[in-house]
């Protein structure tokens, strides 16, 4: 729901270095050192962290709630004294505070707890749904390419048809009718992956396709190695770069994916009977369901949110990262503004003026010294 | 016309195996619909054999009788446009459904194209201009990519809607003043469903732009480096044109995308339109979801699905216009 | 000789900036004389292209000139107009438009993707006859574009043709009537046949040839293949590592060359005409642009390298009254100039 569908696809056949000698050795190098991967790798971790260490750090149960000692309660209306009517209070969430970083919700339960809560679900789900989906992509994708013929054409055919199919009313569906959905991680986890393997299948066929014609695919074949050999130590290593990024690609997408139906009410809340787990969409539902946005209580629906956002664009970073490590001409050949500017050149057109930057050389001495 | 005849059947085996699971998935799962309804109808008096026989005939269902026989009559009744009866509202389902379609397509439909046509064009622009401000609207349009379509829907309401607590600008519930308008051809009308459609189609352009804007980029980034632009430019041709000879190429795997593009989109509609209330057909299959309305949301998800399918297929139509050497091959 | 139409003066391209700058090109001199061919020959990476391409501006980012001058001397240019010369690294976008094409068109490798592969051939001829030539009207471009594709051995029908629907040979005919249509001074041939096959390569440069003949353009011939020049040219440069390193008449570098890498190059290829020598070709390979080696780039590879070869690099000098030049210490006048280097010169 999240995702961009086209950033895989201008993946160049594995062309092995650039055409230009000058990259070399820098190129390895300078996937961790982007910025973006660093960022996205930064954001990751952050999510990580506070999946792994949220039971801990969490200073209240998600479901706890304190009605007396948290929250603000308001009289009803036409209630209580002066009326004939029994005093009938309704509690306000508070807005941050010590006591509660986050504030609370209408449940009066704590915002914070809720959400270390929900990023270890929702990271767990997406997790498990990538690697799911990416699995059964490996599965499809390879064996088209490399066996082709027939089982290509049948194969292909299956992901063209569940790429064709629109998302997420067949999730919906899925989820509405599978019984107690919600109730259990790997059901979800397994629906949304049976929704989002497709489009990472028809990349690796591609990518697959391509290297089967390879000289050293072609000598192992000769030499008479079987095709499952072949596929595990010929195709597959050099499929990785792809895989992971149609990987994190596909996390992006069930995150996205876990937290709509979940904010459909589809995959299960934490009251209902067999609970559920939270997650950014179940606190989502309940703020939207429960008018957070009329009453004004952002601090309520605004951190499920933002978390999603942030650990999608994280994720999306990290993606263009090995988008450009696997397609270098991404990289814009590699001259950032900061680095134009330092040098005084002004990128306006980026093509059909090569700038000319007379300055005090050293060449000539570099080179005639030696 | 070859390769359009094999995405046409491809979009066929994806009708026929929809339509099968959409036939089959209440029928096969435990704890089927009918039972749902026949418990719905005791809670208003026990339900006899007779009424638990009204209730399959009303959902369409005959569990009396094979499988392949009920199957042949699924197919009948699709046939005939008779996707069912809507218990919640007791109607055709059909004649629901079209009533919702133009609220929605009317919405997909003008804030997809202004998605497209504007995140298509920055994308060319972000391509061939760099530096300055330029290199701040990827990351931005990054970011705007990963805000989930309903999240940005509460932010848009909190801001600008009526029922926010900001700036109240724009209506934010419903397709029309339900209170004061009469629906039909009157101009009242008119500007209040355009009144009411700003926000739910501000939601889907800046939630579906990132995406356009990124696929552009990239492309136009590869397709620059092609030698056709830059002999273009060695040519002298006018800037403008140097850059219609390159986004006329990029745009060609952009169009080929454009189903992923398509569900992603509709995917977001419909959560858009929960947030709203607004009366397309996303909101009734949420609804009809809440009301456990089995044969209504059913008959939503084959409508979405063929509607998104005819749309994939008018997307390859548009890529043949576009791209000679399919026309050739084909 | 004729006079110069494009003069190119020590010219020096990076690839990069600042620390990271590669020196692809450094301290060019070339001069194309009017309507005579100049062959620029060298191995890949050796800068050839990278030369041609900055001269005109044309080199793409992270590409920089960073030294230089590159003179065009418009057409009818007499002895007193001679200070109108245009100096095109000095040129901003709109001098750069009306000097590209009318003057200096371009011809590369593969038409296949020189050519716009989803806009018609005769819509790309439109494109480039409506920005130059406004004031023809679009039957007037049409015509013309047909009569081109005829100049060039072609159908005129073929116009409403797609790149993918051409062979290679009919690709690159388009593409050389495409460089045409204006009528320029000096058409810049980047390995124009490299990517044919040997009869096409032969039937599209006698019809260059032919061309060159009736038209009287000046070519810029980019190779790597010598062999191939010494039909062709006129007068030849050979580059090395980013430095020119011979530049002399086609027939003298063919028959003497005087520096150890082009004798190497043409010993490399067996030679159409004249004696069969036995082929040799150099050993190693071309050297890193990022670690050249010290002294003169081609010591490592060279058999008659010497101490001073190491320390120095030889910059380029005239050889006396033969009007050649060559950039190696063998020719200081110091030491004994081997044999094979010696020959006379015609």
């Amino acid at each position: 729901m999240t995702v961009d569908g086209t950033t895989l696809t201008q993946i160049p056949p594995l062309a092995g270095a650039g055409a230009e000698p000058i990259a070399g050795k820098a190129r390895l190098l300078r996937l961790p050192r982007s910025p973006k991967v660093v960022a996205g790798l930064g954001v990751l971790a952050l999510f990580g962290l506070g999946a792994l260490i949220g039971g801990w750090i969490a200073p209240y149960s998600p479901n706890a709630t304190d009605e007396a000692g948290w929250v603000q309660h308001v009289l009803v209306t036409g209630t209580g004294p002066g009326t004939n009517l029994a005093a009938n209070y309704y509690p306000l969430p508070l807005p941050p505070s010590p006591a509660h970083w986050l504030g609370t919700t209408v449940f009066a339960q704590d915002v914070w707890s809720q959400l270390l809560a929900s990023t270890q679900a929702t990271l767990f789900v997406g997790l498990l749904a990538a690697a799911i989906a990416t699995a059964l992509s490996i599965l499809v994708g390879v064996s088209a390419g490399y066996l082709g013929g027939a089982a290509d054409e049948g194969l292909s055919l299956l992901a063209n048809v569940f790429l064709a199919i629109p998302g997420l009313p067949l999730l919906i569906v899925l989820a509405d009718y599978v019984p107690s959905a919600g109730s259990s991680i790997l059901l979800v986890a397994l629906i949304i992956a049976v929704t989002a393997w497709a489009y990472s299948a028809r990349v690796l066929r591609a990518q697959t396709l391509s290297l089967r014609n390879r000289d050293f695919v072609e000598a192992a074949r000769v030499t008479g190695e079987g095709p499952v050999r072949i596929i595990l130590v010929e195709v597959l290593p050099n499929l990785i770069p792809i895989v992971a990024a149609s990987f994190l690609f596909t996390t992006l997408y069930a995150i996205g994916a876990y937290v709509a139906i979940a904010f459909l009410g589809l995959a299960g809340s934490p009251s209902s009977s067999p609970p559920g787990l939270w997650n950014w969409g179940e606190m989502l539902r309940q703020g939207f369901a429960n008018n957070a946005v009329r009453g004004g209580w952002w601090w309520w629906w605004a951190p499920p949110g933002i978390c999603i956002a942030l650990l999608g664009t994280g994720l999306a970073l990290l993606n263009f990262g090995i988008d450009e490590f696997v397609n270098p001409r991404l990289r814009l050949a590699g001259i950032t503004a900061r680095t134009a500017r330092k040098a005084g050149v002004r990128l306006r057109a980026s093509l059909g003026a090569t700038p000319v930057l007379r300055r005090a050389r050293k060449t000539s001495e570099r080179a005639g010294a030696g | 016309m070859r390769a359009l005849l094999r995405r046409l059947s491809v979009y066929l085996v994806a009708a026929f195996v929809a339509l099968t699971f959409s036939f089959l998935l209440p029928r096969v799962v435990p704890g089927n619909p009918v039972a749902g309804a026949v418990a719905r109808a005791s809670q208003s008096g026990a339900c006899n054999a007779q009424c638990v026989r009204a209730v399959e005939e009303q959902l369409g269902f005959d569990v009396h009788t094979s499988l392949l026989s009920q199957y042949v009559q699924y197919w009948g009744h699709l046939a005939h446009g008779d996707l069912g009866h809507s218990w919640s509202e007791n109607a055709p389902v059909l004649s629901l459904i079209l009533s919702y379609v133009p609220w929605t397509l009317g919405l997909l439909g003008v804030a997809t194209l202004m998605s497209f046509l504007a995140g298509t064009a920055i994308g060319v622009l972000l391509a061939w201009r760099r530096g300055s401000w330029v290199e701040w609207v990827m990351p931005a349009a990054t970011f705007f990519q990963a805000i989930p379509y309903f999240f940005l829907a509460l932010v848009l309401v909190l801001v600008f809607g009526q029922t926010g607590t900001m700036l109240r600008w724009f209506p934010s519930l419903y397709g029309y003043d339900v209170y004061s308008d009469t629906p039909g051809l009157n101009l009242p009308f008119l500007f209040s469903v355009i009144g009411h459609a700003m926000l739910p189609a501000a939601t889907v352009v800046l939630a579906s732009m990132g995406g356009f804007i990124t696929a552009m980029r990239n492309q136009m980034v590869t397709t620059m480096d092609e030698d056709f632009v830059l002999v273009a430019a060695a040519k002298g041709l006018p800037t403008a044109r140097v850059v219609w000879y390159a986004a006329r190429n990029a745009l060609l795997p952009v169009v080929s995308n454009f189903s992923i593009a398509i569900s992603l989109v509709v995917a977001g509609q419909i959560l858009v339109e929960i947030v709203f209330n607004y009366p397309g057909i996303g909101f009734h299959l949420y609804d009809a979801l809440g009301k456990l309305d089995y044969t209504l949301v059913q008959g939503i998800f084959v409508v979405i699905t063929l509607v998104v399918l005819a749309a994939n297929l008018l997307a390859d139509v548009v890529y043949v216009l576009i791209d000679p050497r399919v026309r050739q091959a084909a | 000789m004729s006079e110069p139409v494009l003069e190119v003066r020590g010219l020096s391209v990076d690839y990069g900036y600042g620390d990271d700058a590669v020196h692809a090109v450094v301290d060019c001199d070339l001069t194309l004389r009017r309507g005579q061919v100049l062959g620029l020959a060298g191995e890949s990476g050796s800068g050839k292209t990278t030369t041609a391409m900055a001269a005109i501006r044309l080199l793409r980012s992270p590409g920089v000139i960073t030294a230089g001058q590159v003179l065009f001397h418009p057409r009818l240019a007499s002895a007193q107009s001679r200070a109108r010369a245009v100096d095109v690294l000095e040129a901003d976008e709109e001098e750069l438009r009306s000097l590209r094409w009318s003057e200096i068109s371009v011809v590369l490798q593969s038409a296949l993707n020189a050519l716009h592969p989803v806009i018609s051939i005769r819509a790309q001829f439109d494109d480039l006859l409506e920005a130059h030539r406004p004031s023809l009207s679009p039957g007037q471009r049409l015509e013309r574009a047909a009569e081109l594709l005829e100049m060039v051995g072609m159908s005129g029908d073929r116009l409403g043709c797609y790149p993918h629907q051409l062979s290679g040979g009919m690709r690159q005919r388009v593409m050389i009537a495409m460089a045409l249509a204006l009528e320029p001074q000096v058409m810049i041939l980047d390995e124009p046949t490299t990517a044919l096959d040997v009869v096409t390569q032969r039937e599209i440069l006698e019809e260059l040839m032919g061309l060159r003949d009736r038209l009287g353009f000046a070519a810029l011939f980019i190779t790597h293949d010598l062999s191939l020049l010494v039909e062709l040219a006129d007068e030849i440069a050979v580059m090395y590592a980013g430095r020119l390193v011979e530049r002399a008449p086609a027939a003298s570098l063919f028959r003497a060359p005087r520096l150890p890498y082009t004798y190497g190059l043409l010993h490399c290829f067996p030679p159409m005409h004249g004696d069969r020598s036995s082929m040799e070709g150099i050993p190693g390979s071309p050297p890193n642009l990022r670690e050249l080696p010290s002294g003169c780039s081609f010591h490592p590879r060279c058999a008659w390298a010497m101490p001073i070869c190491r320390q120095k690099t030889p910059r380029l000098r005239d050889l006396n009254g033969s009007g050649r030049a060559v950039a190696c210490w063998l020719h200081s006048g110091e030491v004994a100039i081997p044999a094979e280097l010696a020959r006379a010169d015609l």
